[in-house]
């Protein structure tokens, strides 16, 4: 497969290939700044800024930049700026720290370590000195350095290469990346669903190309954008809701779907789901148009999930929204055809994922799961274990379900280094509870 | 097992014909895969079973044995496949596998590289992810996993999705006709250093490389290689804690208060049974005490503890 990096065929990337390997314009990026310190959310334009430290740096330079390409802060005679930066292969050094025989114990923290002032850091940096300068000055004017032991000189450096060498990697958005990134900014938004239990969905109800999925998202969009990245432009995501109006989808923005992947993600209440007749469908038209505008219209809120300038976002409106006028693109969260519903009234849904927070999970599922061919599978997210095993109780009661089983994940992540392999020192204690089952029939 | 086109969509395929793939269900961990034949007869505990009158019935569905007694016959997934396979390795469970899915980033398309290949398990579940369009290259250097496995693949009408080769990927690396066009690599390896250099070659740029090994040591050494060519290396370990639930009969009555005409000069240390003489100051419509039925959750009581530790790292962007 032949890459181009001009923009015009860039952009036709976006629509044939399922797995885009540059950041084009106009495309929903993931900004990894110091190795996971930081991730920002970001929509590419010329205008875009991202403030590092106390610096606003354009965007630009990402654009036509393959993802997986690494940033640092450089300066120049107009300002700091970002610049592509191709690393150097590194070289195995690691088998003779055991021997160190240097330790810590001569070090004092009196504040007079550093001899350089940051008057003098400034100055530096006003010469346009790189950052790696300015850490090998910091070095050497250090007192304490050279008697340090070698872990901690490794570690010294890599705090003053955050702080004045930043780094700022460009990465795909993907299920995994987003839900990790607001896990650790904004859980409550996504229901705290961390990334092991969101897969566990996804394998649970079966999620597959040609498959009809039945979702009831009430965490933004989550869910429904990890389905719709599994279907690859095939099949159905249906985000049922209940009453009027339709759960927000936004974060399905943040995807970079082709609009092959968009077309297949479209919503409709559950009462016209569970209706027998198939001809009372025409009140909810303003609804539906409600749902739209909601997915659509570039909002304040879904651009970024840590801050990004107020001059990121103006562009951006600027940018996109007159290309959707134009090209009218389709949009996710549409309404489900007539002849879908008609369909999944004959035949059911393949796979059902429930992520509703703050509702009760039995309440949902005994109206949702009648939905479902027999023999599907369906995956029940919660962040509160009881509801959930009231919910298992009640359809082992009414023999609606079998397999059933109640599991948490459990994600421990390790640091490892050559002699200093240890679990991290901190963890997130909890990702959600997930009740899974096979919908049987209860006739015979 | 896996819809290849939209007519074979499980909501379109819910009448068990013959030749059929089905999972027999007993209970949910007494399960068996049967291929259902017109003339074929399953033999279990509860008595004898005719194919013939599982033909033309919806899956998901109860069966009964000639004593009466019934199980359900299931539509394979690759779920229910991984816990009813023949192992003929150590495999890789749920947690594993659907985190490892998650986190190459396999989505409809992608090119995913395999070794070993062994029991098949991870396999299925990656050739749902990269239908309908994708490819599962898998290499295992021992001849008869290698076949069984491909039998199994034709058994669960996966094989156009998976290829398996015959092949030490430790000793000779991958194929050099894949080179350069993986999305993903996942090494289930002793040695799995020995491979990286070979899987770095396999990869696209910024593609995602996973390692599963139950020692640190290996992790240890794996990682250290991973360093010259890799970035965002990082290593996981990931379980399954599943839970009980009961309804259980528990004693709501207050330990004390309620009884206010008897004996409450002091607070006694032990809960006592109450009488139902206490003239109904509580709801609960029985007999001899205050009791409630109550759902309720625990943990069970054993766990697999450990499985492996899932490294995973991105190919440096050189370019």
């Amino acid at each position: 497969m032949e890459f181009n990096k001009d923009q015009a065929s860039v952009s036709e990337n976006k629509s044939q290939d399922p797995n885009p390997r540059f950041a084009f314009e106009g495309c929903s990026v993931l900004l990894d700044v110091n190795d996971g310190d930081r991730l920002v959310f970001a929509r590419l334009s010329g205008g875009a800024i991202l403030k590092i430290g106390n610096k606003n740096y354009s965007l630009k330079p990402l654009i036509g930049a393959p993802f997986g390409s690494l940033f640092q802060v450089e300066n120049g005679e107009e300002g700091s700026f970002l610049s592509r930066i191709l690393p150097v292969k590194q070289e195995n050094n690691s088998n003779n720290v055991i021997d160190d025989s240097r330790d810590n114990r001569e070090l004092v923290d009196n504040n007079e370590a550093q001899s350089l002032t940051g008057e003098e850091i400034e100055a530096m940096r006003r010469e346009g000195a790189k950052g790696d300068e300015i850490i090998e000055a910091l070095i050497a004017n250090s007192k304490t350095f050279d008697k340090k032991f070698q872990f901690s000189q490794e570690k010294y450096k890599l705090k003053k290469q955050k702080k004045y060498a930043p780094k700022l990697l460009l990465r795909r958005p993907f299920a995994r990346s987003i839900c990790e990134a607001y896990f650790k900014k904004y859980p409550s938004r996504i229901g705290f669903i961390r990334v092991d239990a969101l897969s566990l969905l996804l394998t649970m109800a079966n999620v597959t190309a040609y498959s009809d999925v039945l979702v009831v998202d009430m965490v933004g969009g989550l869910v429904t954008g990890a389905v719709a990245e599994r279907l690859g432009g095939t099949g159905y995501v249906c985000n049922a809701y209940k009453g009027k109006y339709p759960y927000s989808v936004e974060m399905v923005r943040m995807f970079n779907f082709s609009d092959k992947v968009i077309e297949r993600i479209v919503q409709s209440s559950i009462s016209e789901l569970s209706s027998p007749a198939s001809s009372e469908e025409n009140n909810q038209q303003e609804v539906v148009y409600n749902a739209e505008i909601n997915i659509n219209e570039p909002s304040t809120s879904d651009m970024v999930v840590e801050e990004i300038s107020v001059t990121a976002e103006a562009t951006v409106v600027g940018a996109v929204a007159p290309e959707c006028k134009i090209i009218k693109a389709p949009k996710a969260g549409a309404k489900a055809s007539k002849e879908a519903i008609q369909m999944w009234r004959e035949n059911g849904f393949s796979s059902l994922i429930i992520a509703a927070q703050d509702q009760d999970p039995w309440s949902v599922a005994k109206d949702v799961l009648p939905l479902l061919s027999y023999s599907a599978p369906f995956a029940i997210y919660h962040q509160y274990l009881q509801p959930l095993a009231t919910c298992m109780h009640n359809l082992q009661q009414e023999k609606m379900a079998i397999n059933l089983q109640i599991t948490e994940p459990w994600l421990r992540e390790y640091q490892v280094l050559p002699s200093r392999s240890h679990p991290h020192m901190q963890m997130s204690s909890f990702g959600g509870y997930v009740l899974s089952g096979i919908r049987i029939s209860t006739t015979s | 097992m896996l819809p290849t086109e939209s007519k074979k969509a499980l909501s379109f395929k819910r009448y068990i014909e013959d030749g059929d793939l089905v999972i027999v269900y007993e209970r949910h961990d007494v399960m068996k895969p049967v291929v259902v034949s017109k003339n074929g007869v399953l033999q279990n505990r509860f008595g004898v079973y005719k194919h013939s009158d599982w033909i033309g019935k919806p899956l998901g569905t109860k069966v009964f044995s000639n004593k009466g007694k019934f199980v359900y016959l299931l539509a394979p997934t690759p779920e229910l496949w991984t816990l009813v396979l023949s192992h003929r390795t150590q495999i890789l469970y749920i947690a594993d596998i659907s985190f490892v899915v998650m986190y190459l980033e396999v989505v409809p398309g992608c090119v995913v590289l395999e070794s070993g290949t062994g029991s098949g398990s991870l396999s299925t579940t990656l050739a749902r992810a990269v239908a309908p369009t994708g490819h599962v290259y898998s290499f295992d250097f021992h001849e008869q996993r290698a076949e069984s496995a491909r039998e199994d693949f034709e058994k669960t009408g996966i094989s156009s999705l998976v290829t398996v080769e015959v092949r030490d990927i430790q000793g000779q690396g991958f194929p050099e006709k894949l080179s350069g066009l993986a999305d993903s690599v996942f090494l289930d390896l002793p040695q799995p250093w020995l491979a990286v250099p070979s899987a770095a070659k396999m990869l696209k740029h910024d593609g995602v490389l996973c390692s599963f090994s139950p020692c640190i040591e290996q992790v240890q050494r794996t990682c250290e290689v991973l360093r010259s060519d890799f970035i965002e290396i990082r290593t996981f370990e990931v379980l399954l804690r599943t839970y009980e639930v009961k309804e259980v009969k528990v004693d709501t009555s207050s330990m004390v208060g309620e009884s206010h005409d008897e004996d409450n000069g002091g607070s006694r240390p032990c809960k006592r049974k109450h009488r139902s003489n206490e003239e109904g100051n509580i709801s609960q419509d029985n007999d001899s005490s205050t009791t409630t039925s109550v759902v309720m959750a625990r943990p069970c009581s054993e766990a697999r503890g450990h499985t492996g530790y899932l490294t995973f790292a991105r190919l440096q962007c050189l370019s």
